[in-house]
């Protein structure tokens, strides 16, 4: 591996070297609903994430679960600043960035990326590989000399796993996990301290998935690059993350290491979505009882009081619902908002892989 | 007698690059009460075969041969209208994406009440309670006001919950469901299951569930078809394939996704390459540029599907012999790399072939070649 394109500003500390790299607080991001044609009234407010706050350590790979309409996405968008926050605070390094603008922003987003799930309309159908790679760098004015360019990209290419002799192809002349290659690709090329990749494999095929997860961990653990991870696949999350964050309803409802997190889910509502995981195994999804979730996700226009998790909660008392449970240590290590956060036997019960898990630790 | 039963089953399409061998004889049956779930990746011909059964491939440049008994009765050479009288009445479909599969412009009770209508003699108010029944079954709330909804006021899972409510509105004696919870969330995806095996057991239905995901047929499926490049490559009953898979395609797709019960730490091993075009396939066996198991005579020889001599329900079609097949699984299961099992089991210098060095190499190094393992196939 070419260390003058991959190694980035900064270095590269163990996962779980103790520094963040961005800090979140409060952050809350309401979309506006209007009626009126002409003189528009504001009428409510799609709370799309009401007020998260969570650190990305340095070198790490965090990940974001939950079902659609949680806010996972809206998240990476305000982290990347491609959306602005409503209220609240992100330090990148120790620096405010949701005032930034103009050239600090465009200096800001050197060091932090995107890899999107989409391999097929994230790519210009009109441009070529190594055009679509090399546009951070035309965008930044860097490598001017086209030869340098070339170069730089053919690097890029060799890294991710693509014949760089293919520059020249568009991107119709690719398979889909050879695309999201080029994804992967064009995220690195500014050396960025941190990449977020929102759902990056869902629209693979099996075997490609593999490939793709296996060059991501592998490009981290080389490059010391940090890594928020966005995906609904808990196997894949659990495969990829050394901590995860479970987010439901805009809030987020818990917190801790995946060891932690799988071995035993505090908050009832991540113990659901466990114990829905298909396991490719039959005699384990025999035995277990499926929790089944009654009904769907309620409006984030108007989500229920106190705990959100309320209505879809087969261990909600009274206090869940008058009372907002704050997020704090649980038994184990785990940061779960609940009144009520899970037993172990509870989780045995529910979560076919638990007692696999816990007679391998 | 089965309730389905497909003998050498091919669906060919003449296309102007040359002929799509979309389906290239496939033989399987299906009981009453009984669910087959048919595995693989995009391109393997698995939505095809289903499509064909509900005489839904038929077209000016599809070749389609074979024999698809229902019920004892032969679906290929029925007519349309013949067919369009069983669809929807005796066979049902469900497909994958609600949103698109559900007329936007009509109210979702309305579009039940048609369904029904077409093969029931209901007066309107009839087959309109009929409905609002059948959305209670699935669990819609309030099912009498929500059948006044249009598609687009329904939640991604209530569409597929209504889809299936379609579906089974007339009883049908087979379903089809191609996907049916891809495109939906864990949570929902498990009330979606837990629907079909209830509604299963309740109405005595053959289910045939069509997906890339093994997860959930270890869930729902008695019997299991892995499908290959337009072919049936393994078929057995579920457990057996999960714990004595024999063909090395499917050892591949077990070891390719991540597990909630292992290591974390353990690397995935991915599938080298990716699926043939259907319209150039190798020559062979078609998995053996992505096999690493592959031997010369491979590349020439078809393996045919065959049962074992000691489980005749367990069809492989795999050019290594058992023995040799046991002992490979017996090594990747222990955590052995498809290059060390080889070594190990078949004795012979492993071969030249870049799928081999692909699948064992570490590092980005083998995801280099993947790649280009890729470009070779495009």
């Amino acid at each position: 591996m070419s260390e003058t394109v991959t190694r980035p500003s900064g270095g590269a500390p163990a996962p779980g070297g103790g520094e963040p790299l961005m800090e979140v607080r409060d952050l809350v991001k309401h979309f506006p609903l209007t009626s009126g044609i002409i003189i528009q009234r504001k009428v409510g407010a799609v709370q799309a994430v009401d007020g998260i706050s969570f650190d990305v350590m340095r070198g790490e790979t965090l990940g974001l679960v939950g079902e659609s309409g949680c806010g996972k996405s809206t998240t990476a968008r305000l982290l990347l600043r491609l959306m602005d926050p409503t209220s609240g605070s992100i330090r990148f390094e120790g620096q405010e960035i949701t005032d930034a603008s103009g050239n600090r922003l465009k200096r800001l987003r050197q060091d932090m990326q995107m890899i999107f799930q989409d391999p097929y309309s994230s790519l210009n159908p009109r441009k070529t590989v190594g055009t679509i790679i090399s546009e951070p760098f035309a965008i930044q004015g860097m490598h001017t000399g086209e030869g340098e360019r070339k170069k730089t990209v053919q690097e890029l290419m060799d890294i991710v796993g693509l014949n760089p002799e293919h520059y020249n192809r568009y991107p119709h002349e690719f398979s889909g996990g050879q695309r999201q290659r080029i994804g992967v690709a064009r995220a690195l090329a500014l050396k960025p301290k941190l990449i977020i990749a929102d759902e990056p494999v869902s629209a693979l095929d099996v075997s490609i998935q593999a490939q793709i997860l296996n060059l991501l961990r592998e490009l981290q653990r080389e490059l010391g690059i940090t890594l928020v991870f966005i995906a609904h696949d808990l196997s894949v999350v659990r495969h990829m993350c050394d901590r995860v964050a479970v987010m439901y309803l805009g809030r987020i409802v818990e917190t801790a290491t995946s060891d932690q997190l799988y071995g035993h889910p505090r908050m009832p509502y991540t113990g659901a979505l466990m114990s829905a995981v298909p396991v490719a195994d039959p005699r384990l999804a025999a035995q277990k009882k499926r929790q089944v979730l009654a009904g769907d996700v309620p409006s984030p226009t108007n989500p229920p009081k106190a705990c959100r998790f309320h209505t879809r909660c087969w261990k909600a008392q009274e206090i869940c619902r008058t009372e907002d449970p704050p997020l704090e240590v649980k038994d184990g290590g785990n940061v779960a908002a609940c009144h009520f956060p899970l037993t172990d036997a509870e989780v045995a019960e529910r979560v076919p892989t638990f007692r696999a898990v816990r007679d391998r630790a | 007698m089965a309730l389905l039963e497909i003998e050498n089953l091919k669906v060919h399409f003449e296309t102007d690059d040359g002929v799509v061998k979309a389906v290239d004889g496939i033989s399987y049956s299906v009981d009453r009460g009984q669910t087959l779930g048919i595995v693989g990746e995009s391109g393997s011909g698995k939505s095809v075969s289903s499509l064909t059964v509900m005489g839904l491939s038929r077209s000016r440049n599809a070749r389609i041969s074979g024999s698809i008994k229902f019920d004892g009765k032969e679906l290929l050479t029925a007519s349309d209208d013949e067919l369009r009288t069983i669809r929807g009445d005796d066979i049902a479909m469900i497909f994958q994406d609600p949103l698109s599969s559900l007329h936007p412009f009509y109210k979702v009770g309305a579009q039940i009440v048609e369904a029904i209508r077409a093969h029931r003699d209901y007066s309107k108010q009839q087959a309109y309670d009929r409905a609002v029944e059948m959305l209670n079954l699935v669990g819609i709330p309030e099912p009498r006001k929500r059948a006044e909804s249009y598609p687009h006021e329904f939640s991604g899972g209530m569409r597929q919950r209504a889809m299936i409510a379609m579906a089974l509105a007339n009883d049908p004696k087979l379903l089809i469901a191609d996907e049916p919870t891809t495109a939906l969330d864990v949570t929902v995806q498990a009330q979606i299951l837990e629907l079909i095996e209830r509604l299963q057991s309740e109405f005595d239905t053959a289910v045939v569930v069509i997906t890339h995901d093994l997860g959930v047929v270890a869930e729902v499926a008695d019997e299991i078809a892995v499908m290959y490049a337009g072919r049936i490559v393994e078929h057995a009953d579920t457990d057996t394939v999960f714990a004595g898979p024999e063909h090395p395609y499917t050892w591949g797709l077990l070891s390719s996704i991540p597990r909630l019960d292992s290591p974390r730490d353990e690397e995935l091993v991915p599938i080298a390459g990716r699926p043939p075009s259907l319209i150039n396939l190798p020559g062979g066996c078609s998995f053996h540029p992505r096999c690493p198991y592959v031997k010369p005579d491979h590349m020439t020889i078809e393996p045919p599907l065959e049962a074992l001599h000691d489980n005749p329900r367990h069809r492989v079609a795999c050019l290594l012999d058992p023995d040799t097949r046991r002992k490979l699984w017996k090594d990747l299961r222990e955590g052995k790399s498809p290059v060390d099992a080889r070594a190990d089991v078949m004795h012979d210098v492993a071969a030249e072939g870049s799928a081999v060095q692909a699948a064992g190499d570490t590092g980005a190094a083998r995801g280099a070649v993947a790649a280009s393992e890729e470009d070779k196939g495009a």
